[in-house]
């Protein structure tokens, strides 16, 4: 019995301080961001162990969105990662119907090459691509990167959506195709809307891999500036010694920003999707 | 509707599944299958960038790229430190992320944010964290150097001394920057799995005594067991072959080159296509021959549990 009070206490020590160990070594980093990209670059060589700073300032905002062109980043990133999510959607949706409902030839099939896409290196795809694309002349246009995305998200999606999908009832389906209802209305007037959340979830997963990813876009866009994404943009510009690290710290949080808001605001979004589902039985 | 047993009905059902799903085949196959098998092919011959046009489904087949990426000095130390960066990060996520777990399992007041917060690396964009990893390691202005009796070149130093052994620094650091990053991915899995485990068996340990880790040992991880090499697989395959994160840390310096990012450099500045589908088809091989032993090493271990 002794022993079992030791861990017992041992325990009750231990996990408020794995607790709190968990918290700061993620939240710190991020705060430590945040605090760096209001304060002028003087401050940080003077004092580079101060965390919080002393005079605020967003001149450090105004110069990485204007003077470093992180304005025409953001909007590469939104063209890519806005077009991705739509164009995933509307393959996906279709796609995932017909692996939820319809019995066709090679359905079984399909469930590998989703897993073999999903778990597939990225590096070596990035070799014909990059040469195609090279071939094709299309390196530095943003629609190729889009493209790659799509493909990357699409079997991954569809994936998620079929899980959903199947949750259907069928009853409702087949009442709606009792009414007149065409598969396809069916599908846009009875499945789509009852399945809001995993749409969020959806094109959510589509959005942070767009708006994230670095290789492809490095690969393709390196030598256009004027079409750099914000993730390479930054990454571009983190070399250079001309920039103040305060001022990319701003990037850094231009580019982080969008994504955080993006995942709570839909978690929560998910949560509440779920339980409205759970109450109607 | 399907109850019908008319045979067209289930011939209109399999056209329209197979228009449906078209898109997403069309797309897989242009955008990625297509391009692998052009990837194996290009690996089989003298490709560069200037005499590609020449190449073609009937070209000179070769294992001269083969033979050249496997004698380079660089390979096979790049090689040991994918692998170890692989198994170390791999490993110290999944440890990270199960204490993580148990420590989050019951509730606390500000569980929320503590589970949100933890949850941001995972969900940043890749180039943000390593930008911040890189400036709070930096060893002139760095805030973990200010913390320090000495500063550490974290990123750019090979080897170190640490109590007296010899120690790689750059690698360790690259290595921590993914348990990092990762440890919220097996966080997830395995709060999810937790939280779905039925409370009798653990109540039904309490009551015949069982102290806190001995309720770990044989209720919990037994439970958690499956959940954790699926975790392990996952992670393995994904770090094995990852790209972004030591590129953008060290740029493959001071010791932390893995076989991928040598493929991005024989691809643009050595400009040697060829060499770089034979390197990437190298590391894939060693990836599936890797899989194969550890998932008969587990398939065996599975069994002796039962």
């Amino acid at each position: 019995m002794s022993r079992d009070r030791f861990e017992r206490g041992l325990l009750r020590v231990l996990r408020p301080v794995v607790i709190l160990a968990l918290f700061l070594a993620t939240a710190f980093p991020f705060l430590y961001m945040v605090t760096l990209s209001v304060r002028d670059i003087q401050e940080l060589i003077l004092d580079p162990g101060s965390i919080w700073p002393e005079r605020f300032t967003l001149d450090t905002y105004v110069d990485v969105l204007t003077k470093q062109g992180f304005l025409t980043f953001m909007r590469n990133s939104a063209i890519v990662a806005v077009a991705s999510v739509a164009v995933t959607l509307l393959i996906s949706i279709p796609g995932a119907y017909a692996v939820a409902r319809l019995r066709f030839f090679g359905r079984r099939q399909v469930h590998f090459l989703f897993l073999a896409v999903y778990l597939f290196p990225a590096i070596v795809l990035a070799i014909p691509l990059f040469v195609l694309f090279t071939m094709l002349g299309l390196r530095g246009s943003l629609a190729s990167l889009i493209l790659v995305y799509i493909a990357q998200t699409v079997p991954v999606t569809v994936y998620m959506l079929r899980n959903y999908f199947e949750t259907v009832p069928r009853s409702v389906e087949e009442a709606a195709a009792i009414d007149g209802c065409t598969r396809l209305s069916t599908i846009w007037r009875v499945v789509l809307p009852l399945s809001k959340p995993a749409l969020m979830a959806t094109g959510l997963y589509a959005f942070m891999i767009a708006w994230n990813e670095f290789l492809f876009a490095l690969l393709f866009l390196v030598e256009k500036r004027e079409s750099w994404t914000v993730s390479l943009g930054l990454s571009q510009l983190a070399g250079s010694i001309e920039i103040p690290t305060t001022v990319l710290m701003a990037g850094s949080v231009v580019l982080t920003l969008p994504i955080v808001i993006v995942f709570f605001a839909s978690e929560r979004l998910l949560t509440e999707g779920l339980t409205a589902g759970a109450e109607k039985g | 509707m399907s109850r019908t047993p008319a045979r067209t009905l289930r011939q209109q059902e399999g056209r329209a599944g197979l228009s449906l799903i078209s898109p997403t085949l069309v797309i897989t196959l242009v955008v990625v299958v297509l391009p692998l098998l052009w990837a194996i092919m290009l690996a089989f011959q003298d490709a560069r960038l200037i005499n590609i046009r020449r190449t073609g489904i009937f070209g000179h087949y070769t294992l001269e790229n083969f033979g050249y990426v496997v004698s380079e000095p660089g390979f096979w130390s790049s090689l040991v430190n994918t692998l170890v960066y692989t198994v170390a990060g791999t490993g110290l996520s999944i440890v990270i992320g199960l204490v993580a777990a148990l420590a989050l399992r019951d509730r606390f007041r500000g569980r929320t944010l503590v589970r949100a917060s933890i949850l941001i690396p995972y969900v940043a964009p890749v180039v943000a964290v390593a930008f911040l990893w890189e400036t709070m390691l930096n060893p002139q202005y760095g805030i973990v150097n200010t913390w320090l009796r000495e500063p550490i070149a974290f990123l750019t130093q090979a080897k170190g001394e640490f109590l007296g052994v010899q120690v790689p620094v750059a690698l360790l650091t690259v290595i921590a920057f993914e348990a990092w990053r990762y440890f919220p991915f097996a966080f997830l899995f395995i709060l999810a799995r937790l939280q779905a485990l039925p409370g009798e068996l653990d109540e039904a340990a309490v009551v015949d005594g069982a102290t806190p880790t001995q309720r770990f040992r044989y209720v919990i991880m037994p439970q958690l067991w499956r959940t954790v090499a699926l975790l392990a697989v996952l992670r393995f395959v994904f770090t094995f072959t990852k790209f972004d994160d030591v590129y953008l840390l060290t740029g493959g310096g001071a010791g932390t080159e893995v076989v991928s990012v040598r493929v991005y450099n024989f691809l643009t500045s050595r400009d040697d296509i060829g060499a770089a589908a034979a390197q990437a088809l190298v590391l894939a091989v060693f990836l599936v021959v890797f899989l194969a032993i550890y998932l008969r090493f587990f398939a065996g271990g599975e069994r002796e549990q039962r």
